[in-house]
């Protein structure tokens, strides 16, 4: 029997990866999608998890609009990715300093 | 040790390996490839836990359109990628710092406390009430019913993030001939009435 604590630390280090993901990479800015993408998943498990364990079927409802709301900011995400690259001809993270004061 | 068991750690290995794969490869096509591992590997473990209408629309969604997606944009833009290494050193400390301060943290408090769950009654939509139904039906019979405002907002986001992406994209290039249909159709002043004679015919 897999105990509720098992998947919790599994989120835990899969949301630990994505977070490092964001900070560690500085090549480009497709790399940090992803990891807001693996950050995504696992609140997915987190949620899916509890459902399980609850008995209730509230946490796999939530998981479906968070995967909705994933889905619409990655072809957000991406969109301004191609006109950005479209415009500046580069998207590394230490060329994007438009706006650095 | 159980199969259940067995295939969790197999899953949720994989899982991490491959998410590990997907914040460190040069190439950003082995990262895409990777995520798709990973959405596969936490398919599996939403099957063990009995989301299996949960894993299916990962599969679908995920590996179908969202990790295609950035298979399309990685390839299709060219990224000049593998600069030097100087640059993952110089951002190495802060970001193993966090990411470890992250891991320690939700580890330690996830070992140290075991959450009693049996007793809770604050449930609002209980297994038990969808006993003979299977997964995918039990969560449209709610999702239609008391979450249909929801499910209708949901997908309005995702026709705003149809609409933004394409504004966004849309470019008109210079030098493009394209068809003006009204143009093509329009007859106004290129069409002569002319009021014909019988017997005697016209000139044309």
């Amino acid at each position: 029997m897999i105990e509720l604590n098992q998947f919790l630390i599994l989120s835990a280090l899969l949301f630990s990866i994505g977070v490092i993901g964001i900070f560690l990479n500085r090549k480009n800015v497709i790399i940090i999608l992803m990891s807001i993408e693996i950050i995504l998943l696992a609140v997915n498990i987190n949620l899916v998890s509890f459902s399980y364990f609850l008995n209730d079927l509230t946490g796999q409802i939530f998981s479906l609009f968070v995967l909705t709301v994933a889905a619409a900011e990655a072809a957000i995400g991406l969109a301004i990715l191609v006109i950005y690259n479209r415009n500046a001809g580069s998207i590394e993270i230490e060329k994007i300093n438009t706006l650095k004061g | 040790m159980s199969i259940s068991l067995l295939t969790f750690y197999l899953f949720s290995a994989i899982l991490l390996l491959s998410s590990l794969m997907v914040i460190s490869t040069k190439n950003p096509v082995h990262s895409v490839l990777f995520l798709i591992l990973a959405f596969l590997n936490a398919a599996g473990i939403f099957v063990i836990l009995h989301a299996e209408f949960l894993a299916m629309i990962l599969i679908i969604v995920y590996v179908g359109a969202v990790a295609v997606l950035f298979l399309f944009v990685v390839m299709m833009l060219d990224f000049k990628t593998s600069l030097g290494k100087d640059n993952i050193l110089q951002y190495m400390p802060i970001g193993l710092l966090i990411g470890l301060v992250f891991i320690a943290e939700l580890v330690i408090v996830l070992i140290n406390t075991r959450l009693d769950l049996s007793n809770i009654q604050i449930l609002s939509n209980p297994l038990d009430n969808f006993s003979g139904q299977s997964n995918t039906e039990a969560i449209g019979s709610i999702l239609y019913t008391n979450y249909v405002l929801y499910f209708q907002l949901s997908g309005v986001i995702l026709l705003v993030a149809m609409v933004g992406s394409i504004v966004l994209t849309l470019r008109d290039r210079e030098g493009v001939k394209r068809q003006i249909v009204s143009e093509q159709v329009d007859r106004e002043g290129k069409i002569e009435l002319v009021d014909v004679k019988s017997g005697e015919g016209v000139d044309i």
